[in-house]
């Protein structure tokens, strides 16, 4: 369980033992175990880790937005807001929750207007839903709204349809769209993969600011550990549908625990130190199947430091004193670790 | 707008003008006359007929001819009806159709793009494998069955056990509605001025039905494949992360997008509204195109035939037009242009 980075503060979404399970051909799959952290209104959370570790599942179950006759969360996970269990709540329930407190953009803007409604109306509709405004109201809002995400000629673009506008300004759009009702959490699911380097960086400014002004919370999904060290507030790092560690950014980049993170780490590019003709360091191996999860450690296959116990043992969660926790049983610093001390 | 429609229609000139040629040629194979006459009619009875019909003008001069007749709606007498034309024919043969086929377009496409809306929605559970189960098995049984039982149990059963409600007839047509006409500024405007549904009922009701049945199978089936590709959309989940509800993202978001698939699919059978559907006229007695149609086929009544065809080839063209506008109307992204 990870503490906030201000123990005063109540938090306003409080995840506890998440499992989410699939059922497969193959059997059923926990695509998400036992999963817990909190969100503190007006905080950016980072969740990373490679492809298929649960981290679209983990917010997708959060929103209830899995295909309900696959997919099962587990009926001891709780997921607290505003006095609710979203995990256990009514459909009903979550029509209220979904778009009004806690909204969603996705990964594909190219595809996630719908194609044969006005851009205008796409806003409004979230608006209706939510709010008592009128017609003419809501399309003030939408205006306003595209305004605030920085689209030129707002009073124009609300009629236009979305292929006519480029991938960056779909994004902004969905932005919109997920802000028209002042959400108190956004959760983004790798909004910037699908674009090009220089908009995903005017599209996280944007989200920045919006943040402040609206101190919004906002859950950021991605594997992309340098947009995660530009927005992110603290870090949530998943593996094979664990938390195999979590703290504030500054922790997790400057004093790794768990060796998976350390090596996600190195694989980052550095500008300035890269030396020229050395290959990007790698991690070897690739994730476990969810079918056939290893006895131990999940990360044990590929980590450097592999002990005995690892293989045959799998570790808990510890929490550190300093509001950082991690899943390994032979951490990298021992904390409290001076922050002199070379991490890695 | 208008210039794509301008322009569609004269692209399909050239088409619509091969099509004729074909018709006519083909009808000449064989000398249309001996057809009509039998291969033992004398060389007078021949000349008299080749020379009445105009047949012993150079093709072109034919082609030609009917061409310009039949841009005044004029494809001259019916050879088997002596003193009908075939406008006449086509006039009084093309309301029976409508009467069948329309009801049954309009009852099947709304039932079977809702149902397979629900099972696409639903698609996996019982009530989405209930109903494909019900749509196989609806279109596996043949037209013939559902014909033959229900005018045995529809209409023939009760009329012999005397039953108080008899409702459908076993077979014929009666026209449910009489026309009027009315003179408004000097001009000639028809209106139907009594309408009867019981006659409807007693004369359409059942072939609608069947028909119904029939279609629903397939138009079930292929609705749902198109809903459920829908379903998966990115567009879906942004929908639902609105706080949008299943009717919402049912009867808007997805409906809308099917459109395009659905619209190609009625247009299709547009054409066939007006010649309807020749086995249920057969079986069922009504004097609607279909029949018509094959009557002068098997009759050999080559006016009739052509002016058909022509008939039948231009609301194919038409409504082809029709369609590519119907698509820009719905999807924004398609510019006629």
């Amino acid at each position: 369980m990870i503490q906030n980075a201000n123990p005063q503060a109540e938090p306003i979404l409080t995840v506890r033992n998440l499992t989410t399970r699939f059922r497969t051909d193959r059997g059923l799959v926990t695509a998400v175990d036992d999963v817990s952290f909190d969100i503190v209104a007006g905080e950016t959370v980072g969740i990373v880790g490679e492809s298929g570790c649960g981290k679209t599942v983990t917010s997708k179950s959060i929103m209830r937005l899995l295909p309900e006759h696959v997919t099962r969360i587990d009926p001891r996970s709780r997921i607290m807001f505003r006095g609710n269990n979203l995990a256990t709540a009514s459909e009903k329930t979550m029509r209220e929750v979904r778009g009004d407190q806690i909204a969603m953009i996705f990964q594909e803007p190219m595809t996630s207007l719908n194609p044969v409604f006005q851009i205008g109306w796409q806003i409004e509709e979230a608006l209706k839903y939510h709010t008592n405004l009128n017609r003419a109201q809501r399309r003030q809002r939408a205006i306003e709204m595209l305004r605030l995400v920085e689209i030129p000629n707002p009073e124009r673009r609300v009629r236009e349809y979305p292929h006519q506008l480029s991938g960056g300004m779909r994004q902004r759009v969905m932005i919109a769209i997920a802000l028209c009702c002042e959400p108190d959490i956004l959760i983004a699911d790798e909004p910037t993969t699908a674009l090009d380097v220089t908009i995903q960086a005017q599209i996280l400014n944007l989200m920045e600011g919006l943040k402040r002004k609206l101190n919004t919370a906002i859950v950021l999904i991605t594997h992309n550990l340098g947009v995660v060290a530009q927005v992110c507030d603290r870090v949530l790092v998943m593996y094979a549908g664990r938390v195999i560690e979590s703290g504030t950014v500054h922790d997790i980049f400057h004093r790794p625990q768990h060796p998976y993170t350390q090596a996600l780490l190195e694989s980052i590019p550095k500008r300035g130190k890269r030396e020229h003709g050395k290959r990007l360091p790698t991690i070897p191996g690739i994730v476990p199947s969810l079918h056939e999860l290893p006895p131990g450690c999940r990360f044990a296959e590929r980590c450097r430091y592999k002990q005995e116990k690892c293989v045959n043992e799998e570790p808990e969660l510890l929490e550190s004193g300093d509001g950082r926790s991690y899943r390994c049983f032979f951490p990298l610093t021992q904390a409290p670790v001076a922050p002199t001390v070379e991490g890695r | 707008m208008w210039s794509f429609i301008l322009r569609r229609l004269l692209y399909n000139i050239p088409v619509y003008l091969g099509i004729i040629l074909l018709v006519m040629a083909l009808l000449r194979v064989r000398n249309p006359v001996y057809a009509y006459l039998g291969k033992n009619a004398d060389e007078k009875q021949v000349e008299q007929f080749e020379k009445s019909f105009g047949l012993q003008d150079p093709f072109i001069v034919q082609y030609g001819h009917f061409l310009w007749n039949g841009a005044r709606l004029d494809f001259g007498e019916s050879w088997k009806y002596k003193g009908t034309t075939v406008r006449e024919k086509l006039l009084t043969s093309i309301p029976p159709s409508l009467s069948i086929t329309v009801p049954a377009l309009i009852l099947t496409t709304m039932i079977s793009i809702t149902v397979g809306l629900i099972s696409a929605f639903y698609r996996g559970r019982w009530i989405d494998r209930l109903l494909v189960i019900a749509a196989v098995l609806g279109m596996s049984i043949s037209f013939l069955v559902y014909i033959i039982f229900g005018q045995f149990v529809g209409a023939f059963l009760p009329k012999q056990a005397g039953w108080a409600l008899q409702p459908f007839e076993i077979s014929g047509y009666k026209p449910w509605y009489t026309m009027a006409s009315t003179d408004i500024f000097g001009v000639t405007v028809p209106y139907p001025s009594h309408i009867s549904p019981g006659t409807w009922v007693a004369f359409c009701l059942l072939p609608v039905l069947i028909s119904v049945i029939v279609s629903m199978g397939y138009d079930t089936r292929f609705y749902r494949a198109v809903m459920v590709e829908e379903c998966n959309r990115d567009y879906i989940i942004t929908a639902k992360a609105k706080g949008a509800t299943k009717n919402k993202i049912m009867f808007v978001h997805m409906l809308k997008n099917a459109m395009i698939p659905i619209i190609t699919r009625i247009m299709t059978t547009l054409p066939f509204l007006i010649t309807g559907s020749i086995l249920l006229e057969i079986f069922f007695g009504i004097p609607g195109m279909g029949r018509t149609l094959i009557t002068a086929i098997t009759d050999m009544d080559y006016p009739m035939i052509q002016g058909f065809t022509a008939v039948i080839a231009l609301l194919y063209i038409l409504s082809i037009i029709l369609t590519d506008v119907l698509y820009a109307l719905v999807d924004p992204r398609v510019r006629l242009s």
